[in-house]
């Protein structure tokens, strides 16, 4: 019988290949071989199982982007559990209602964390157990926290697991319409098809440097993280300062050789903006691969006059199915093209179809909802089974469809362009952003009566405009908004306008009337 | 010329990132990036207008929360690059 294709074991078969290549960098502070790295995620397999995690549990990595973090991630797959990456910068209630959520057996935690996440998670049940770093940096602070726990209690070592296709590997928590966050189960065989069709596709070699500039929560990770360490190739870690600003940005790319970038259109187009990238050498740079929203034609056209040498490769699709339509920039770009680049073709290793509102096949040229079947798509939301069933249909061959929430139109050159969503969710920098769950952050707000918010589309993508209501006369000033905001909400959820009214105006039906709101803004 | 910096800038923020918000509520040490006020392309406009305005370079480790979060840390660095 064929070993199974698991994520551990095709960076296992890298690490006995390449033992000696860098596997991950992180520029100033430390870099770890293949080798190193495998032993490094062989302890915490060992160390998690002695803390009682076994095949099936899930554990929850508290960590900032690391060594020390992608080791956690191998630690964790290697034991045979699922891992769960939080923010370690959005507000610890949500990360404890995430860890809660899918009752994690054991989170990886830094020291500074800690006490935050333990008042949060103790309001809501009994803390898991909890294996602490003082720090994060090159995988330092990793491998002592390990050699500390060795000396005051010894494990014992263990094989890796022998973990199914059918596993769960990650859960990522994407933004939930009822203000909950809600987690994306994605087994070993959706990771690994989607890796393969990167290995078709892109080629990798053990010589390319990866850009790892996405967090380790966000579904570009998947990329980054386990295509490269799949190929004996070098990961670059992008501190999170670094990697939104332009001016620091630009040259740590050129100085670290990358030669396959990969992110969200935002930080590209201020890159193109503000990086002032004809003084630094990419030429190095062989792909150039962007996903998570619209590139504005005007910035991408930008960018590629300064950065000409590499492949644009514009990828889609929401993280129930990681990429699933690709689309490759015919380069130069004309002057005079304004509209977005289409979202391509649909990726070998899954199929798709266009429907309208009854679930029937549109013709070419009509707008439909786009859904996608294939080994790539999710298992499921976690203990949401009710919102899992109802993001799939089922066809009368009994093949299983996620319907992407995407309307698209298919041109005859067989690829789809993106025409908007079918409900409230919209894409900022990347992320998914539910606006219920702007508005549901917003109600926390003892003063506030009434929120309601929408997305205002403009030249950078969209602008979030925020409505409400006050129970007293004197509302809060904007400052003191934006400041419960930022302690309620992600920052890239936080409204850009607010504007305040006596009352929000209402539907017949005494609803919110958002087409009313659109028109007012 | 510290009264100046600070005015210069509190009214650049106030302009560009609190339309409408009444000049009393933005003090010297009101947190400006981690109270939500800047987000990360509000950072690079205002750092970029303060290299313009005051013509000064910021260093690329400056232009954390350490050094921007508040008028007042604002105002010394400044104050230490014009020295």
């Amino acid at each position: 019988m064929e070993t199974p294709r698991v994520l551990h074991q095709l960076f296992a078969a890298a690490a006995t290949r390449y033992p000696d290549n860098t596997a991950v960098v992180e520029p100033g502070l430390g870099s770890i071989s293949y080798a190193e790295l495998a032993v490094l995620s062989d302890r915490l397999r060992d160390r998690l199982h002695g803390m009682g995690v076994r095949p099936g549990d899930r554990v929850g990595i508290y960590l900032r982007k690391s060594v020390d973090a992608v080791a956690t991630i191998y630690g964790i797959l290697k034991v045979g559990a699922a891992y769960v990456p939080v923010d370690p910068g959005a507000p610890p209630a949500r990360n404890a209602y995430i860890m809660h959520n899918c009752e994690v057996k054991a989170v990886v935690i830094e020291n500074r964390f800690v006490d935050k996440f333990r008042a949060e998670y103790e309001q809501l049940g009994r803390l898991p157990s909890l294996f602490t770093l003082d720090g994060t940096g090159g995988g330092l602070p990793f491998a002592h926290a390990l050699d500390d726990a060795d000396k005051e209690e010894p494990v014992t070592q263990i094989a890796s697991a022998a973990s199914l296709e059918r596993d769960l590997a990650y859960i990522l928590y994407t933004s939930g319409s009822t203000g909950k966050p809600k987690g994306v189960m994605l087994s070993h065989e959706n990771a690994v098809s989607f890796v393969d069709w990167c290995s078709e596709v892109f080629q990798p070699q053990s010589t390319d440097r990866f850009s790892s500039h996405a967090p380790f929560h966000f579904d570009l990770s998947i990329l980054d993280l386990h295509v490269s360490l799949k190929h004996g190739a070098t990961l670059v870690i992008i501190a999170e300062e670094v990697g939104k600003d332009p001016q620091r940005l630009a040259p740590l790319i050129a100085e670290q050789r990358i030669s396959i970038w990969y992110s969200a259109p935002s930080i590209l187009a201020l890159l193109a903006q503000y990086g002032n990238l004809n003084r630094h050498d990419y030429s190095a740079l062989r792909l150039l691969l962007f996903a998570g929203e619209v590139f504005p034609v005007k910035h991408l056209r930008a960018l590629h006059s300064l950065v000409p040498k590499p492949r644009y490769f514009n990828l889609y699709g929401p993280t129930e199915t990681n990429v699933c339509t690709f689309y490759e920039v015919p380069t130069p770009i004309p002057e005079e093209r304004t509209t977005p680049f289409p979202i391509g073709e649909t990726c070998s290793h899954l199929s798709s179809k266009v429907v309208d509102e009854n679930g029937r096949e549109v013709t070419i040229g009509e707008e439909g909802e786009l859904c996608i079947s294939g080994p790539g798509v999710m298992q499921g939301y976690w203990a949401l089974p009710d919102q899992t069933a109802q993001g799939f249909t089922l066809d009368e061959g009994g093949t299983q469809w996620y319907k992407t929430g995407d309307i698209v139109v298919e041109t005859g050159d067989g690829n789809y362009t993106y025409m908007g969503r079918r409900d409230r969710m919209v894409k900022r920098r990347g992320y998914r952003v539910e606006l219920g769950e702007i508005e549901a952050g917003l109600y926390r707000h003892p003063l506030i009566a009434e929120a309601a918010v929408i997305a205002l589309p403009d030249e950078e993508g969209v602008k979030i405009k925020a409505f409400l209501s006050c129970r007293q006369e004197k509302h809060p000033s904007l400052i003191e908004l934006k400041s419960f905001c930022s302690q309620h909400l992600p920052l890239y959820m936080i409204p850009d306008i607010f504007s305040w009214h006596e009352a929000l105006p209402k539907t017949s039906t005494d609803k919110i009337d958002y087409q009313r709101l659109k028109e007012m803004a | 010329m510290t009264e100046d910096i600070k005015n210069t800038v509190k009214e650049y923020i106030l302009q560009e990132f609190l339309p409408g918000e009444d000049p009393n509520e933005l003090t010297d040490t009101t947190p400006l990036i981690t109270g939500g006020v800047l987000d990360s392309i509000g950072t690079v406009k205002l750092v970029m207008f303060i290299e313009e305005r005051f013509n000064v370079t910021l260093q690329a480790h400056e232009t954390d929360p350490d050094y921007l979060d508040t008028i007042e840390s604002i105002n010394n660095l400044i104050l230490s690059k014009k020295s």
